[in-house]
């Protein structure tokens, strides 16, 4: 076993009462806020002109997951499953390792899965990944979403709106992990799926049902910051057994799930993510050509002028 | 158009035609496997899937669609706004294209909408979300598509004014029904200066937005095409292909109705083009350099040679083409360039929302479902048909004796469109054309010559 660390495996639940962040407010990036700045801006090489810093809660919540102690059980499945209302079998049904043969993503029956890694080097035992909607800081899907569908919630999850939802699917084009999932066989009302971080649970002050059910308290339930730190001070006790390495604390900018493990993520499914998230750097562009409606304004002058002028011209 | 004046009108075809009948029997199955897509689900229907939630109605009908119909607002650009008469010929059927273009982007995208019952929520206030680039491209699309309607309401009037015959009862309405379209004509007569800014203005920002789009989709997208000067790129590959999408249609209508191709207003048109593409090319290469991916281009990979077709057949071989005035002046290099900058562009926008698209699970493949490419196709040969209905009845190609036209002609001279006329009938050159059109001093020239 890894050697233990005051475990912030029960902490605190945060209040969630508080208002969505992560949406905008009309007077911090109402669309009409616009400086013309923005191919200026591109062409000087800075795209990050209008880059604003989504506000994020230091009561966010996260999951930490040591892949070290992962055993590949699936109970976490089955526990994901059952508090989200999807069809699943009985708790044996689960025990099933034949699924581990082909690499798996979630799907809108499963919006959580594990999947099998084995050790390309040696014999060293495999390692298995559970898998989910990341809960980014600054999620791409909720910046994508024009209808704000998508949610960055105080406590930390992102969240879907189905009643808001139009189904265009920008979201998954947007998602950075593929870890979206969509009913494409529902002929009217389908749905994106997603983890939803267990809100309905932490609401009430339950743990995420995954957090709970995990046999070898391999997923730890927390304060995100807190997390981040827990990670570090893991991996500085026990420098043999970890990589260095806690993804999520600044891939795509940073996500609510954590993961730590003992080999590079590579090697584990996890994509080389740059720490700055992709939905900075679309709306850095799409504020900056829009930001004070400057550009448009100027456009529409300079069309106009060309109309006076050259009709002018035209009459003399 | 040059000359339009002076051509003898000509009779309208009659509407059917054999290659009519195949158009409308593609447009058939395309309306029934519609019908399946919107009953069954995009399920039943397509090939998509959790890795590639897009397929082709967002890269065809509606990436390509949008930046097809460029030719609306780049003609309108140099018709109305620059005032260079001599291209009054080519605005309308642009217009028409514009209209009907942007009419099936937005039937393209229901289609391609999970929810699209739920569409109406992109108009609430409460719901936008203006991080969205897809917004900014929503909400600039459904404007620009009234603004297009707005821009086409004149040919309506033309064609109905003095002439409103409402059937039975609702014959004693002709009079007051005549009455209101005289009114409105004169109205947005005054005001149409207004929306013709309007609708070049929402067409840079949503032209652009559209790259914009992919910029979020990061290391999905391959790096020769991931940029973050994708909205630059698109907006001028959408200014690129406006005139050659005139210059396609134009030449396919003539030919279609027995009409003798313009080629002089065309090969004047013809000029813009090796100009913004020179320009395009020139941002490419740059943005190519500044990333310090230029060396991916000669990685001799799929995406690399597809990259170098594209860039090949999209912008280098019509450069040539339409910089030679020997090619640009006859109908074939005209037709060759033009089919030769639109197959580039269709490539362009293919790769970046499909093809260069590849996501994480690299075992995941797309290839469109008979069904996609029915409804697609059904979706043009449907445009073919209505484009075709539309030339046949009202007062948009200039040498078409449809009910209208004398009021074409009249609102055409109200805008000073007769003194260019009376140039082109002139028998001079393409030099003399040129020096006439550069603006401000075709009125002195205009007087001159009379």
């Amino acid at each position: 076993m890894r050697e233990s660390l005051g475990e912030p495996r029960r902490v605190s639940l945060p209040v969630l009462d508080g208002p969505a962040i992560g949406q905008p407010t009309t007077d911090r990036r109402g669309f009409v806020k616009l400086t013309g700045a923005a191919m200026v801006a591109l062409a000087t090489g800075s795209a990050s002109a209008g880059h604003e810093r989504v506000d994020l809660s230091d009561e966010r919540m996260g999951v930490l997951v040591d892949l070290t102690e992962c055993v590949g059980c699936r109970r976490c499945e089955f526990a994901c499953a059952e508090a989200n209302q999807n069809p699943h079998g009985k708790l044996e049904d689960y025990d099933d390792q034949s699924v581990f043969e082909h690499r798996r993503r979630p799907t809108p029956e499963s919006l959580s899965v594990v999947n099998r890694f084995e050790d390309p080097a040696d014999g060293k035992t495999p390692v298995f990944t559970k898998i989910q909607c990341m809960h980014c800081e600054h999620a791409p899907c909720v910046s994508a979403c024009l209808v704000g569908a998508m949610e960055k919630q105080a406590d930390g999850s992102v969240t879907y709106d189905a009643s808001k939802c139009i189904g265009c699917r920008y979201c998954m084009m947007a998602c950075p992990f593929e870890r979206l999932a969509y009913e494409f066989d529902n002929a009217l009302t389908p749905r994106v799926r997603k983890c939803q971080l267990c809100q309905h649970r932490t609401k009430v002050g339950q743990m995420p049902a995954c957090v709970e059910i995990c046999p070898v308290e391999a997923l730890t339930y927390g304060k995100r910051d807190e997390l981040v730190k827990y990670a570090h001070e893991l991996i500085a006790a026990n420098p043999e057994r970890y990589v260095d390495h806690v993804y999520g604390e600044t891939e795509g900018g940073g996500t609510s799930w954590l993961y730590v493990a003992d080999r590079p993520f590579a090697e584990l499914g996890f994509p080389d993510l740059k720490t700055r998230s992709r939905a900075e750097t679309t709306e850095a562009i799409q504020h900056g050509i829009f930001q004070g409606f400057i550009a448009p304004i100027a456009l529409a002058s300079v069309l106009t002028g060309f109309n006076f002028l050259t009709k002018r011209g035209h009459k003399a | 158009m040059s000359g339009a004046a002076v051509h003898t009108l000509v009779k309208p075809p009659r509407y059917f035609t054999p290659g009519v009948w195949v158009i409308a029997a593609v447009a058939a199955v395309g309306g029934l496997c519609w019908l399946y897509r919107m009953t069954f689900g995009l399920g039943a229907a397509t090939h998509l899937s959790a890795a590639y939630p897009w397929g082709i109605w967002i890269g065809i009908d509606v990436a390509c669609g949008v930046a097809l119909a460029a030719g609306g607002f780049t003609s309108a650009f140099l018709a109305h706004l620059l005032h260079r008469e001599a291209y009054h010929a080519v605005v309308r059927p642009a217009l028409l294209t514009a209209a009907i273009g942007y009419t099936f982007v937005a039937l393209g995208v229901m289609t391609d909408l999970g929810r699209y019952w739920a569409m109406w929520h992109v108009m609430m206030p409460s719901m936008w979300q203006p991080n969205s680039v897809l917004f900014e491209v929503a909400i600039c699309v459904m404007c620009y598509l009234t603004v297009l309607y707005i821009e086409f309401a004149p040919i309506v009037f033309e064609r109905f004014i003095g002439r409103v015959s409402l059937p039975g009862l609702l014959g004693r309405l002709n009079g007051p029904v005549d009455g209101v379209l005289r009114f409105l004509d004169t109205v947005l007569g005054k005001v149409m200066t207004v929306f013709v800014v309007l609708g070049v203005l929402l067409s840079c920002m949503h032209q652009s937005s559209l790259g914009t789009l992919m910029v979020i989709s990061g290391t999905k997208l391959h790096p020769l095409w991931q940029s973050p000067f994708l909205p630059l790129m698109f907006l001028l590959s959408a200014f690129a292909v406006g005139y050659p999408m005139v210059i396609f249609e134009s030449v396919i209508a003539h030919r279609s109705l027995g009409l003798k191709v313009e080629t002089k207003v065309l090969s004047l048109l013809a000029r813009y083009t090796p100009i913004i593409l020179t320009l395009y090319l020139g941002v490419k290469v740059f943005d190519l350099f500044r990333r310090g991916v230029a060396g991916e281009v000669l990685a001799g990979t799929f995406a690399s040679n597809l990259f170098i077709a594209e860039v090949t057949i999209g912008a280098i071989l019509p450069i040539l083409i339409f910089a030679i005035p020997r090619f640009r002046r006859s109908v074939a290099g005209l037709f060759i360039g033009a089919c030769l900058v639109i197959l580039g562009l269709v490539m362009n926008r293919l790769d970046v929302f499909l093809i260069a698209y590849s996501p994480l699970d690299q075992a995941a493949h797309y290839t469109p479902s008979f069904m996609e490419i029915a409804v697609t196709a059904g979706f043009i040969a449907t445009m073919v048909l209505i484009y075709r209905f539309v030339v046949l009845n009202f007062p948009v190609i200039e040498e078409l004796d449809v009910p209208g036209r004398a009021a074409a002609r009249e609102h055409a001279h109200a805008a000073g469109e007769p003194r260019a006329r009376e140039l082109d009938a002139s028998p001079d050159g393409e030099l003399e054309q040129i020096r006439v059109l550069r603006g401000r001093g075709l009125g002195a020239i205009a007087q001159g010559v009379k």
